[in-house]
Parts: structure tokens; sequence; C-alpha cells
């Protein structure tokens, strides 16, 4: 019983791992554009088409396979924002949230078409996918890896916004986005580089998920884009600490429940939602979110 | 530089409509009367695409052998039902309503077959499905009929599998809870297992996903707490394998058994290494010939497609759209009344995936071959039959 309850221990911390890395690009754009960036599944997505296409079609040695996703998708990110985002700025925020629903259909329905509906099989590294036991308990690398990134990406960023001038701009622009390009800051490099880290996150989200669950396919960004939206908001959307909590909650929520309860297996997605539901109905803000009075 | 982006946007978005919309865009018929449509609702995006995909082939192959009927040119009307339950119902409607379809094919997965199972009753236009096994599919409907044998005979010959030939005393079942296939074969094969062991308590765990989950470690550490001898994991091949393999990395060696639904490329692309001795029933294998069609259908096959192997589901494609065509050869008209009443009268009809007899509900009576995976490779291992 105990090495059964570490090992979904294990699964759900690196389950949760994940979710903070896509929940973080999430509340950043959140922070920054008051935009629920829907489209942020589909970049995911994007991000482990790109990892799969650079290993199986042009053969790179995976490392380099992955900076070229990573980047690739950063650079998607940056796009969208360009294209879809940009011209709205000084639309009513519901434009802006159609908007990113358009972007997301259309990148879930254009890699349907250029990659077909059919699933992949993500390609193997053995070095992340062999497993090491500990005390009947098995574990592959990549969970162990997936958490320190996850860790690590979390520092860099928390540095990056509160000890570098780029964060002071980029919260400077969260606070207030008018006052600041009065203040002379570019505020559209600053949302272009929210984008690009957000992606970034979220195209290394991608790559773990697809070494861990080895398979990808077309719609694979949908349930994770909710489920870490999920995250952002109960962690407090805006608030990068309370994304990475968020995603650690409902990792591990979401695997404690079915080793707890095997009957309420089928409720595993409708976990996610209920929590959103009671948080926003009894913490609008979040665990760690802070009171924001309404812009009018 | 905006309006270049808008422009490259507008393509795109063009590019993907069009895609959506690519069912069939056959030559225009010249007339109406000298065609007769046969629709077919096949998952060709999705989580079961590559099921869909296989059965297509197998009605395109057998429309290239034989087009004509009655004098006239057969047409086939293709549609995506998306993997989707409410998509599949959409896909059949627009069959009948849009199209005026005299029959339809369709659809790999029961579920989906399930879903058009209504409206195909309420329009009388008789239906042949190829490879949906639940049972609920062709009962109390009058005009939906199948090729291949159904869930309660497939679920039995899994469980004297598991007892007869791996000795296993305990099982657990992990089903896809949202595939009416999967829990239906859960099921009998529950009923079988229990009752050649003799114990009430044989199934240890019955673990549950949902179709398009990803994450099955939590079942699974469950499962492996229990020390099952084998595993029946009924459900999609894409899932599936990612259960095996995440079993795999979980340290469980226990052997997996399951049905027919993995036979497709796909699952050992996803499985890998992983899916090696995996044992599932299926509906035909091409080194064991039945009758004389099987052999024209497989070198047709290897003509269209060489290198490959013809899954069972394309033989049964085949074969369902060649029953439609015997039948409205016999009926010597397109009425759906009396299409309907032949394809119920079938009987010892050849098949290239075996011989063709339709009991009361409209199932065929069939053999079921179990296979298992070799070298990454569904190698043939025995056949059961069907009393």
């Amino acid at each position: 019983m105990s090495s059964s309850f570490l090992q979904h221990l294990v699964n759900g911390i690196s389950l949760g791992s994940l979710y903070a890395l896509v929940a973080i690009g999430y509340t950043m754009v959140y922070g920054i554009l008051r935009l629920i960036n829907f489209a942020h599944g589909d970049i995911f997505m994007m991000g482990t088409y790109f990892a799969f296409f650079g290993i199986m079609t042009f053969h790179l040695p995976w490392p380099l396979a992955f900076i070229v996703a990573i980047i690739a998708t950063a650079l998607l990110g940056m796009l969208i924002e360009r294209a879809a985002y940009k011209p709205l700025r000084d639309a009513p925020k519901n434009s802006l949230l159609i908007s990113a629903i358009g972007v997301s259909f259309l990148l879930e329905n254009l890699a349907i078409y250029v990659f077909s509906g059919k699933p992949k099989a993500f390609p193997n590294i053995p070095l992340f996918a062999d497993t090491l036991g500990v005390a009947g308990v098995k574990i592959q690398f990549i969970s162990f890896f997936i958490p320190t990134v996850t860790l690590i990406f979390l520092a860099i960023l928390l540095y990056v916004i509160n000890h570098t001038k780029l964060g002071m701009a980029m919260r400077a622009v969260s606070k207030d986005y008018e006052t600041a390009m009065v203040m002379g800051i570019d505020t559209n490099r600053i949302i272009s580089i929210t984008f690009v880290i957000g992606s970034t996150l979220a195209a290394v989200g991608a790559i773990m998920w697809g070494i861990r669950y080895t398979q990808i396919q077309p719609m694979m960004g949908v349930m994770p884009g909710l489920k870490c939206f999920v995250a952002a908001v109960v962690g407090g959307i805006g608030n990068i600490k309370g994304a990475v909590v968020g995603g650690f909650i409902l990792g591990l929520g979401e695997v404690l429940l079915i080793a707890a309860l095997p009957n309420m297996t089928g409720y595993r997605d409708a976990f996610a939602f209920i929590l959103l539901i009671l948080i926003l109905l009894f913490r609008p803000t979040g665990i760690l979110g802070e009171k924001i009075t309404e812009k009018v | 530089m905006k309006r270049v982006f808008t422009i490259v946007l507008c393509i795109l978005l063009a590019m993907t409509m069009a895609a959506g919309c690519s069912s069939q865009a056959a030559a225009p018929a010249a007339n109406d009367q000298d065609v007769i449509k046969i629709g077919v609702f096949e998952p060709l995006t999705g989580a079961n695409a590559a099921g869909g995909e296989l059965e297509v082939e197998g009605i395109k192959l057998a429309n290239e052998l034989y087009p004509e009927v009655l004098g006239k040119k057969v047409e086939l009307v293709i549609v995506d039902n998306k993997s989707d339950k409410a998509e599949a119902a959409n896909a059949a409607i627009r069959l009948i309503e849009k199209e005026k379809v005299t029959a339809i094919i369709g659809s790999w997965g029961s579920s989906l077959s399930m879903a058009a199972g209504a409206p195909i009753e309420e329009n009388k236009v008789p239906t042949v499905g190829a490879s949906c096994t639940n049972p609920l599919v062709t009962k109390d409907n009058d005009y939906y009929f199948r090729v291949c044998f159904i869930d309660p005979f497939q679920g039995t010959v899994m469980a004297r599998y598991a007892y007869n030939n791996l000795g296993a005393k305990k099982a657990a079942i992990i089903q896809e809870l949202s595939n009416d296939y999967a829990v239906g074969l859960a099921n009998f094969f529950k009923e079988e297992f229990v009752k050649l062991t003799g114990d009430p308590n044989a199934v240890v765990e019955i673990a549950n996903y949902q179709t398009n989950d990803t994450d099955f470690t939590a079942q699974l550490t469950n499962i492996k707490g229990k020390n099952p001898d084998v595993i029946f994991a009924p459900g999609n091949f894409t899932e599936s394998a990612m259960i095996v393999k995440q079993a795999r990395t979980l340290g469980i060696e226990t052997p997996f058994i399951g049905g027919d639904t993995w036979e497709t490329d796909e699952f050992i692309q996803v499985g890998g290494d992983a899916v090696e001795g995996v044992v599932f029933s299926t509906f035909f294998d091409p080194s064991a010939a039945l009758t004389p069609e099987t052999k024209v259908f497989l070198d047709a096959y290897a003509k269209a497609y060489p290198n490959r192997q013809p899954a069972a589901v394309t033989a049964l494609g085949y074969d369902a759209y060649l029953l439609i065509l015997d039948a409205i050869e016999r009926s010597g008209t397109t009425d759906s009344v009396a299409v309907r009443d032949a394809i119920a009268a079938t009987k010892d009809f050849p098949g290239a995936a075996g011989p063709i007899t339709l009991d009361e509900n409209g199932d065929a009576i069939k053999d079921a071959v179990i296979k298992t995976v070799k070298d990454g490779k569904f190698t043939y291992m025995d056949t059961v039959k069907a009393n």
C-alpha cells in the first residue's frame, strides 16, 4: 500500500509540474493583457509536433531538435500575438477573447489538415524513458526531470520579473498599460516578450509531455489547455507562483482522486472544473491572488 | 504588414475549411437516375481515424472492383464522423437527407454506430456495419446489420484464452468507460471468466478511463497493487497502446489481452517494444484464406497497397460493400425496404473475411481469430470456431 501510495505521489507530482509549466503561460498573458489566451493549449500542441518533426523528419539529434522546437514555438506565440491580438489592442476585451478562440480553432484544424488526424508516436529518448526502481516503485527519469525543470524555470522567471529592468517594465505594463506607455515603456515589445516566454514554457512542457505520454495528436492541447487555465485560476490568475501551486494541486488532486476512489475515475476531468467553480464561488482571486480593483 | 498577416490568416482559414468539407468531392454525377449512392460514415479524424481509414480502404477497393449494379454506376459518398458521437448522428442524417443514399456503410466504433442508429431506423435506410461489435448496434434496429461477430462472443473467447492458455486465476480489467464497445466487451469477459474460475471475485479490479485520456498511471498503480495474472484492456488502439506502455514503465509485467480494435499500425507505432506479446481477438487473417473472394481481395489489396498487410477491418469494409451490392442485385431495385429484406435474408455469402450468414438480429455468425504482436508485426496464433 505504501509503495503504491509513493508511486501515486510521483505520478501526481510529474503531472502537476507539467500543468504548472503551461499554466504559467496563461497567467502571464492574463497579467499583462487581461486576456485568457485560449490558443495556449494549441501552442502547446504545436510544440510537440515541432519536436516530433525535428527528430523524425529532419533527423536532428534530440537536444538540437528540442531547442529548435522551443524557438519555433516561441516565434509562433509571438506571431499569433502580432496577427491576432495586436490589431485588437483598443477593442473591447470580448473581441480579444473571441480572437483567441478563433486562433485556437485555426491551429487545431490546421494541424489536422497538415499533420493528419492520426495520432503519432513521440520518439523514444532512452535517457528519459529509462526507469529506476526504488523500493518497489518504478520511476522514469523523466519523472524527476519534469519537476526539476519546472522549478528551475520558475526561479529564473521570478528573478527576471522581480530583479531586472525587463521585469520591472512587465510589472508596470500589467499594473497600468496606458501609464506605462506614457512613461516611455515600449509596451508592444513587452507584450511580445511575454508571449515568447509563455510559449517557450508551453514548448518545454509539451516536449516533456511527449516524452512522458509518448503519443501526440492535433487535439491533444485542448484538455490540458483547459486544465492549465483552471490551474492558473486556482492559484490566482496573474500570479506566477500561484500558477505553479495551482498546477500541483490539480495534478496531485487528479491522481490521488483516482487512487483513493477508483470508481470516480470518470469524474477525473470534472474534478478540475468543480475545483474551478468552487474557487470562483469562494475565493475568486485564487489561492495566492491579490485583490485587484477593477480598472475602469 | 498587418494586411499581409490578415491575408495569410484568411488563406489558412480557407484551407482548413476546405479540409473540413473534403469528404468526397467526386465528379458530379451526370444524372441522379444513373447512379446509386452508397453512403459511408467513418471516423477519418480524431482518436479513431486510423481505424476509419482502414475500413474506407476496403470499401474503396470493393467499389473499384465492383463499380456497377443493376446497370448503374455506384457512387460512394464518404463523410467524416470525427470520432464523435454527436457528429456520427449528424453524418448519418446528412447522408440520408442531403445525399439521399440507398444504403449506408459504417462505422468503425460501436458508439459511433449506435449514435447513428436512430436516424437510420427512422428513415428506413439499410445500413451495414463493418466492424462495430457491440450487440446493441443491431438489436431492435431492423435496418442495421453487420458483417462481423459480436462482443459476447469476442469477450468469451478472450476469457477462455486467459483461463485455458495463460492459466490465469485472477484478472484485472481496464476499460474505456465512454466507449460502449469496451464496456460491453469487459462485461462479457468478466461473466465468462467468473464462470470458468468458479470464483465470484476472480476479477480483482475494474479500472476505468475516458476516451482521449493520456495519463493512466493512477489506474495502473491501483491494478499493480492487486497483482492480477492477466489484464484485459478493451478500448481504442491509441489509449490501449499507451496503457500497455505506461504499465511496462511502472514495472507491470502481467500479460495484456484485448479486442479487435488493436489491429492497426498505430497500435504498434505508439506502443513500440512495450506491446510485444500482447494477445487480442480479431476477425480475419490473410494467412488463413476463407473463401474464393479472399484471394480476389488479397490480390487487389497487394496491388493497391504494396508492402502492407490488409487489416481485418479493411476486409470487413470490403465485405460490407459487397453485401449491399448483392442485396441490391437480388432485390432488383433500390427501394430501401426491399434492399433491407434482401440483406436480412443473406445466407452463406462468400465474403473476403469468411462466409457471411446473418442471424435474426442482423449479426454475422463467424469464427474469431487470435493474434499476437511478434517482432513488431501482428502474427496469427489460433482460430476459435463460432459454435
